[in-house]
């Protein structure tokens, strides 16, 4: 009944604390450190990281690299928008706008790009499916993410970020290729 | 002047202001429920592709108007009540500064107005988030301020009444452990509201075009430290609850009081770093910043909700045993009062936040394990076992307990509220667990159409992923019942349920004072300390509470495994650095 009255011990601080209390409570702290380090543990050690590279950028001086790209490497085109294929390793430009991902790339299987992804006008969300990887798209920021496919097939980039009425119509691919 | 009553049922003694405050808070919070369940349902019945209800424009403009009512308005307004219950009632006080606390309460009201008109006249469809540079009317954000605003004068109310209930020495010791548990719940709240009003007054002047650029990065960064720390006061606000609700129903204490206020002292310093949960994945925020505040400092936070899931059970059980349900490990919880649903909406209320909502929070909290989830449906999933079943159905279970006692009113229709908290859990858990599932293939959330229709390029989600937002969509059905249930008990209560007092008219359940007769006390009399235990049931080493210690090592094996199979799956996809 004390859970709404004053505490039944004027110094309740010091009344010892029960043994089931004390064990929950070196578990919980244990697991607790567990969870903490996974997180370091797996920067050193996993392969699943986001590399933190970003600049700040106008929405012009990234469609410019963009279109650039595009015009060095263009290899074809679907439903109107180029497909390119750069070369492995490159830094490749893909951008986010009402409601396009752009444009659609060719990678090699198992080798590295350096993805840059940044959006023309409101936060876009970068959904790779089927493999299910997630990234937030912000307008005024080139981040960067190295990106290496390890299994061929097609892949579509969804819009997860709410970006208005045509938002469900926001699809991209990428096609990885055997090499 | 005699300005308080005593309840003839429960012994509590009600400040006539704070009462009436209770009573509109709690009567507007349920407003703001029905409007987010109605809204709820047709976002349910649009993500079920195959009923796809709603137009694209109607359902964005429907969701916007679900997550604030839900999220913010329904549960910062009950919040209010509980605040000036935990100070005046409990304290047997006089509430502090009347005046105010109804200022507070009419900007909150004009507020909560003054957004819904913006989402309802169309231009402002743009999420509960609202991120920049997506624009809304500015009024939107106005109404967003201002009971931000109302909210905050309501915290100092609740601050002022324990210093006045301090002064006046209504109480003997220590505040209670409920009383302690809403002060957490208060300083988190005045946080929340300080990042609010540094994030949407900027955006507000943006909008009516005196600021010209606000940067969409530290939007998010700002607004989530509202964002996520509103979650936050409703975490400290519905353990708080919990505890009340094993205080009254079963006489429990707690298991130690040190133990259970340093838990709630670990959310004051830790909980609100949680914000980060939602900038995993973001551009030009650093990995060592991600790690520290998503794991609440070495997750000092989650420590703090385990150690709540243990106390509270474990207090309850302790008083069960005291009164003789001591058989094997379980008997003092299947003795429980399952037909009473204080006590269901309670229990239901625990275990689902503990199990679902607790442990996909701090998987999907993770640093790395983020980039499989963000944004996916398995968020909405996961807030809906922490908001909607954890606060929103321990709320309900509090207002069971509160008709009688603060309206003076028997339950219209007991058999449904009974019924209740077993259709809304079983609703959400559905609901919930399938949209988890959904979420893992990667069906996004705040999406209007699975087959992105009329896009240029195409792509087809698996079979699964439809047959589980079809179970989800039964789910939500299921959970908007449940909640209409809840509505029907509560508003039949107070216009037909069976009056208590005789002096209590139609209009005295309105947040109009009793008749002025029930007001006969000058002054309650102290609050005195619990009484000491015959025997000292604490702390002479053994274990007091057995069962529950069971149920919390379960709880710990769930966690364990379903953390490392979700690094299991993020390392099955492409290497990302």
């Amino acid at each position: 009944m004390s859970s709404f009255l004053p505490p039944s011990e004027r110094i309740w601080w010091k009344v010892p604390v029960g043994k089931e209390e004390i064990v929950w409570i070196g578990i919980a702290l244990i697991w607790s450190l567990i969870m903490f380090f996974m997180m370091p543990y797996w920067h050193i050690y996993g392969k699943q990281n986001l590399s933190n590279e970003a600049y700040q950028i106008t929405a012009p001086q990234f469609q410019a690299k963009v279109d650039a790209m595009v015009e060095k490497y263009k290899v074809g085109e679907e439903a109107g928008i180029p497909i390119v294929r750069p070369p492995a390793g490159s830094d490749i430009y893909m951008l986010g706008r009402l409601w396009q991902w752009y444009p659609i790339f060719e990678l090699e299987k198992d080798q590295s790009y350096r993805v840059h992804l940044s959006s023309m006008d409101w936060q876009h969300g970068f959904s790779l499916q089927p493999v299910n990887i997630n990234l937030q798209i912000v307008p005024g920021y080139d981040m960067v993410v190295t990106m290496t496919p390890d299994q061929a097939g097609e892949y579509t980039v969804i819009c997860n970020e709410y970006c208005g009425i045509g938002h469900h119509t926001m699809l991209g691919k990428i096609y990885v290729k055997e090499n | 002047m005699a300005q308080f009553r005593v309840c003839p049922d429960s012994g509590f003694y009600f400040d006539k202001s704070a009462e009436s405050l209770m009573k509109a808070n709690a009567v507007a919070g349920a407003v703001c429920l029905l409007i987010a369940g109605i809204l709820a349902l047709g976002v349910i019945l649009t993500r079920w592709q195959e009923v796809h209800l709603l137009p694209a424009d109607l359902f964005y403009q429907v969701l916007t108007g679900h997550g604030i009512n839900a999220l913010i308005f329904w549960i910062i307004f009950f919040e209010m009540a509980i605040l000036y219950f935990a100070s005046s009632t409990l304290l047997r006080t006089r509430l502090a500064a009347p005046k105010w606390a109804w200022a507070g309460f009419a900007l909150m009201i004009v507020g909560a107005v003054m957004n819904n008109v913006a989402v309802l006249q169309g231009n402002s469809s743009v999420m509960m988030t609202s991120y920049a540079p997506m624009q809304a009317a500015p009024h939107f954000y106005l109404g967003l301020i201002l009971f931000a605003v109302g909210a905050l004068v309501g915290c100092f109310v609740f601050l002022g009444t324990l210093v006045i209930a301090k002064d006046n020495r209504t109480y003997e010791g220590s505040v209670p452990l409920v009383t302690f548990g809403a002060l957490t719940a208060c300083i988190i709240a005045i946080f929340t509201i300080a990042s609010g009003a540094i994030i949407l007054v900027p955006t507000f002047l943006w909008s009516i075009g005196y600021i010209n650029h606000i940067d969409a990065e530290m939007y998010r960064v700002i607004w989530w430290a509202m964002g996520h720390s509103s979650q936050q006061i409703n975490v400290a606000a519905h353990v708080s609850v919990w505890y009340l609700i094993v205080g009254i129903l079963f006489g429990a204490r707690p298991m130690s009081e040190k133990v259970s206020r340093s838990a709630f002292l670990l959310y004051i310093l830790f909980l609100q770093l949680a914000s980060a949960h939602h900038i995993l994945v973001d551009p030009g925020i650093s990995s060592e910043w991600k790690i520290f505040n998503t794991s609440y400092a070495m997750y000092l936070a989650v420590l703090a909700s385990m150690i709540h899931g243990l106390t509270v059970p474990g207090s309850m059980e302790v008083a069960q045993r005291a009164k003789g349900y001591t058989k094997g490990l379980f008997e003092w919880l299947r003795k429980a009062p399952w037909g009473n649903p204080v006590f269901s909406g309670f229990f239901f209320s625990l275990i689902i936040f503990g199990f679902i909502g607790g442990i996909t929070g701090v998987v999907m909290g993770t640093e790395q394990i983020n980039l499989i989830i963000h944004n996916t449906i398995y968020v909405p999933a996961h807030f809906h076992a922490t908001v909607a079943v954890g606060t929103t159905l321990a709320f309900m279970a509090l207002t069971y307990l509160l008709i009688p006692v603060l309206f003076r009113r028997a339950l219209f229709l007991p058999w449904v509220a009974k019924m209740q908290p077993y259709v809304f859990s079983a609703g959400m858990t559905l609901m919930i667990l399938f949209m988890l599932g959904a979420g893992t293939l990667g069906v996004s959330r705040r999406h209007w159409d699975m087959d992105f229709t009329g896009a240029a390029l195409s792509f087809e989600y698996p079979g699964t992923a439809y047959t589980m937002m079809a179970v989800a969509g039964i789910g939500g059905v299921l959970s908007v019942l449940g909640g209409a249930m809840y509505l029907v008990v509560t508003v039949g209560s107070l216009l037909f349920g069976k009056k208590l007092d005789e002096a209590a008219g139609l209009l005295q359940s309105f947040g109009v004072p009793m008749a002025s007769g029930s007001y006969n006390v000058e002054q309650p009399e102290r609050l005195m300390m619990a009484p000491k235990l015959a025997v000292e049931e604490h702390g002479n080493g053994g274990f007091e509470a057995p069962g529950t210690f069971i149920l919390a090592m379960t709880l710990l094996v769930c966690f364990v495994v379903y953390y490392f199979i979700n690094w299991d799956y993020l390392a099955s996809v492409w290497p990302l650095s």
